[in-house]
Formats: structure tokens, C-alpha cells, sequence
């Protein structure tokens, strides 16, 4: 599951999306995931480098982690894997 | 390198120009420190839930209430409305500060004489007084406030029987053009109950008509109701004077004065809509001064007002217990506090503020409380900053009613720590032990013990 290619994020974590006209506000923290989605990085990616820059534990964040992702595909800034969507059924 | 500051990820839709349910955010600044003491150091002490209760907000609240009543007339007197909050401690900063004691049970009667409230300066109301507790109001001389007719009767026979005089007043109910209209307590002014109460007390010797008695609603909004009853009940009163020489002593105007608390479903926020209690004293001594009593025979005004004086002077602390999102994707905060001792989320918006400092991102939430019940639900919408697993929040104007409705329900009640004007807490509740709940239970002899 990756972000929308096409999502626009601003260094103020200004979010919007294109394809829909919708425009979403995400704090420091939400803006850098983003931005390392964006990159295609991996949840593993992310994790160690919150892990080495914030004050935070791995179970914490790691929990924080998977509620952000799915606002995101609720908020539908992600694309959808249809593999994804198979294996989980 | 030193690490940075963590907060959760959050991301929320922009709705330009949209309203929503969860309103504007409201929340600028946390409350680390209630008077001098840090939120995080009283729970550390003292443990998670707990009431705060400022002594400083107390006397602030009282001093402007005596003062908005006495400037605009002469006799004044408050009595504490002991269902509002019956801890002793806060009992006894109102008699302090001069107020009477008004109870509603013969539970709160016993609790005002056993703080050394004068029998003569308690004033005993409610549907339900016993006959035990009828005989001892009478011989302390209290001002007892008939509800009903049988009640009548009753302490007509104990008179006689005791061979006393019993200081009454009539508990009057009327119509004051709000709703609902409170008639459920004391005689109708309007179909005439009250004349008839009047009349059957006066003309018996035994019994002393010393007050009149009205409390219209509760949560008033509306001061000029307040105008009206005052002018109904001056009515009685010269009335009585009119048809039986005797003047009244006192009127009794009860409670019912909105708090700075927001109702639910209330557009406006409490602190901009509520009444000040200058408001209500204009309404209320402006018919009894225009109703046309001789200077020297103007009655003594008393007020009951519980839950103006004290509801801003409580606080909750409380801690996050879990965060977790719903079907729908709101985000959902579970806090260690619930609606078993604070009732009065049923009723109010309360304003919770974050007790840590926190970023400018917020989120809307509901917030629960800790119970196995559906129904344990603080907030249905709110917008507070990211809140995280053991972070502290403040409720705000919590201090009327919840330490007195509060349930043992599921959990212990929390404890009550009071700060004095010197900024130091005292414990006047401890917190609740298994003990302190079991210590009134009886196990049948058959029933002790069992093999699973």
C-alpha cells in the first residue's frame, strides 16, 4: 500500500489532493511519514527513523503508525493494493 | 543528539467555512498547575481520578454573590444548600463566611448539627422528613419548610404533643412563565393550595408562620422568573399581614442559579450566556422592594443557591487511559474518570483543557470513560490536542453535585483534596478502599464458603 502519487504536501504539512479537490492539515510528525511514503519508504523505514529522532517507544509508535495509515486510506490518500485487498480476505 | 519531543501523528480534512458538531477549537493553553500546584505532582500524590476543590474560588464566588444581594438590600442571608456538595469541609467554608445550612434529608440535618450549624439556623426542606427527624427540627428550633398537607398535620400533633411551637414556612410552587414548572414541591400559588396551607396554619395557634418558601427551577437562565416569584411570594406575605397582622420574617427565594457550565446542545458557551448573580439580585430584590412592604418590615431575603457558589471552585484531574479510532474513523480517548463521578456529563459540555503542554494540531474526539457501560460518555465531540496513554487533563466546573450524585459503580470513588489560601492541599475525602464498600456488607453463614 503506497500514498497517491500525486498527493501535494507543503513544508507547513498542508495536504492536498488533486484528484479530489480535498485539502487536509497533518502535524510535524504526520508530515515527515508522509513525505518518507512519498519516497517509498517502508514501514520498517519509518519506524527506525522515528525511533532515532523522536521520544518514543516501539510499541507506542508503532500503534500510532497504524492508525495513521489507515486515516490515510480512509481519508483516500493512499492507493489501495488490490493483492493487498485479496491477501486480507 | 538530543531527541525530539514526540507527538502522535495526526491529519485532519479542512472544512473552510463548514460548521461541524465538534465546534471550533477551544483550547489554547494547558492547566499544569491548579493554584500554585502542578496537576502532575496532586495526582502522583494523591492518585488518578481527583476532585480538586479551591477554597480561594469558593470565597471568591461567595464575596461576589453576598455582595451583588447586599448592595441592592438590606437583609440578606445565604444558607448552604448541603445536596450541592455536603463535604464537611466545604460545608464549613460557607458557615464560615456567615451561611446558614439548608437540608433535604435527615442524613444532611445530622451532618449540619454535627458541623455546629445552630438547630436555629438550619432550615430543613424536602418531601421526606421523618417523624423522628420532624421532633428533633422542632426542638432545635429549626425552620422547617412544609412540602405537603400531611406533613402539616403531622407537625401540628407533634406540637401538641411536645408541647412546642414549631417554626415553619410553606414551600410555594407557582408559575413564573418558564418550563418545566416545578410543581411537584410545596402548595400552587395559582389555584389557591397556598392560601389554604396559609390559612390552616394561622389558624391554629399551635404552629409559627415564620417564612415563605419558593426554589422554580433549576439552571436558571431566565433572572426575571426569579422576578416574578419574588413578587407572587411578596404577594403572600402582605396578604398575610393584610388578613392576619403578622408579618412575615423572612422569604425564602431557594436556588436553581445557572453555573458558568454550557448545556448540552447549547450554542453558546456558559461563561457568555449564564446570568451573573448581579442579574438575579436585581430580579429578585427589585419586586420585593416594589412590593409595597413598610420599610421596617421588609423581610429577611434568603438565599439556597448551591450550584453558582460552588461549581467553579471543583476540578477533575484525570489521566488517559487508551486511544483508540471508531468504525466511522472518529478518534476515540478513554480516560480513567466516567460518568460514575461525574454525573454531570449527562447534562453539561464540561471544558476538559490537556494538564502537559501540546503542539497547535488537534483532533476531534469523543472521550469515555473507564466503565463497561455504553452509557460512560464524557464528551460526545470534542477538539483537544493529540492526548497520549498517561496524560493528565483538567475538567473544569465540576464542583457542584458530582461529589454528592457520584456512584460506586464498577469503580471506587476517587478521592477530594481541598487548597486552602495558601495554596496547600488537604485530603477532606480519602479515596476509596474494597473495605470502606465491604464494611456494611453481611455474608449469610451458608453462604461463606464453596468449591469450584
Amino acid at each position: 500500500m503506497n500514498i497517491k502519487k500525486n498527493i501535494a504536501l507543503s513544508d507547513t504539512g498542508f495536504v492536498f489532493n488533486p484528484s479530489s479537490g480535498d485539502s487536509f492539515s497533518t502535524n510535524p510528525i504526520g508530515m515527515e511519514i508522509i513525505k518518507m511514503l512519498k519516497e517509498g519508504k517502508s514501514n520498517e523505514d519509518i519506524k527506525s527513523h522515528v525511533l532515532k529522532t523522536y521520544m518514543t517507544d516501539e510499541v507506542s509508535f508503532e500503534k500510532d503508525l497504524y492508525d495513521f495509515m489507515n486515516m490515510l486510506t480512509k481519508m483516500n490518500l493512499m492507493d489501495v493494493d488490490q493483492k493487498d485487498e485479496t491477501k486480507k480476505n | 543528539m538530543k531527541k525530539l519531543q514526540y507527538e502522535r501523528p495526526v491529519i485532519q480534512r479542512l472544512n473552510t467555512g463548514v460548521m461541524n458538531k465538534f465546534g471550533t477549537r477551544t483550547e489554547y493553553a494547558p492547566v499544569t498547575h491548579i493554584e500554585g500546584n502542578a496537576v502532575k505532582d496532586l495526582i502522583e500524590k494523591y492518585g488518578s481520578p481527583l476532585f480538586v476543590i479551591s477554597q480561594r474560588v469558593i470565597e471568591q464566588t461567595y464575596r461576589d454573590a453576598n455582595r451583588a444581594f447586599k448592595t441592592r438590600y438590606p437583609k440578606v442571608q445565604f444558607a448552604w444548600s448541603y445536596k450541592t456538595n455536603y463535604m464537611n469541609a466545604v460545608c464549613n467554608v460557607f458557615h464560615k463566611m456567615g451561611s446558614w445550612g439548608e437540608v433535604v434529608s435527615g442524613f444532611e440535618y445530622q451532618k449540619a448539627l454535627n458541623n455546629g450549624v445552630p438547630g436555629n439556623k438550619i432550615i430543613f426542606n424536602g418531601p421526606d422528613k421523618t417523624e423522628e427527624e420532624l421532633k428533633s427540627a422542632i426542638q432545635n428550633n429549626s425552620m422547617i419548610h412544609i412540602d405537603h398537607l400531611d406533613e402539616l398535620y403531622l407537625i401540628k400533633e407533634l406540637a401538641t404533643e411536645m408541647k412546642a411551637r414549631p417554626k415553619v414556612a410553606i414551600r410555594v410552587n407557582m408559575d413564573t412563565g418558564i418550563y418545566p414548572m416545578w410543581d411537584r414541591f410545596g402548595f400552587n400559588y395559582e389555584n389557591g393550595q397556598a392560601w389554604d396551607a396559609i390559612n390552616k396554619i394561622m389558624l391554629t395557634d399551635k404552629i409559627d408562620l415564620v417564612g415563605l418558601h419558593c426554589h422554580i427551577g433549576t439552571f436558571m437562565l431566565a433572572p426575571s422568573a426569579y422576578g416574578v416569584a419574588a413578587a407572587k411570594l411578596s404577594d403572600l406575605a402582605l396578604g398575610i399581614k393584610k388578613k392576619f397582622k403578622k408579618n412575615i420574617q423572612y422569604i425564602d427565594m431557594g436556588g436553581g442559579f445557572a453555573s458558568k457550565n454550557t448545556l448540552k446542545g447549547s450554542y453558546l458557551q456558559g461563561q457568555d450566556t449564564s446570568p451573573s448573580f448581579d442579574q438575579f439580585a436585581e430580579a429578585i430584590t427589585t419586586a420585593i422592594l416594589n412590593a409595597g412592604f413598610v420599610e421596617d418590615e421588609l423581610p429577611l431575603l434568603i438565599l439556597e443557591t448551591g450550584r453558582a457558589l460552588i461549581d467553579e471552585a471543583g476540578s477533575l484531574l484525570g489521566t488517559v487511559i487508551s486511544n483508540k479510532r471508531l468504525s466511522d474513523g472518529r478518534r476515540a480517548t478513554i480516560m480513567d474518570f466516567g460518568v460514575n463521578v461525574m454525573f454531570t456529563s449527562f447534562w453539561y459540555d464540561h471544558k476538559i483543557s490537556p494538564a502537559q503542554e501540546f503542539s497547535q494540531y488537534t483532533e476531534d474526539a469523543v472521550l469515555y470513560g473507564p466503565l463497561c457501560m455504553n452509557i460512560d460518555v464524557i464528551r460526545e465531540n470534542v477538539t483537544l490536542p493529540p492526548l497520549k496513554r498517561n496524560d493528565h487533563v483538567v475538567v473544569h466546573t465540576v464542583g457542584a453535585y458530582n461529589m454528592t450524585q457520584w456512584m460506586q459503580f464498577i469503580a471506587l470513588r476517587p478521592a477530594i483534596v481541598l487548597i486552602d489560601l495558601d495554596e496547600k492541599a488537604h485530603v477532606i475525602r480519602k479515596r476509596e478502599t474494597l473495605s470502606s464498600i465491604e464494611s456494611e456488607e453481611m455474608m449469610p453463614k451458608h453462604l461463606k464458603e464453596f468449591k469450584l
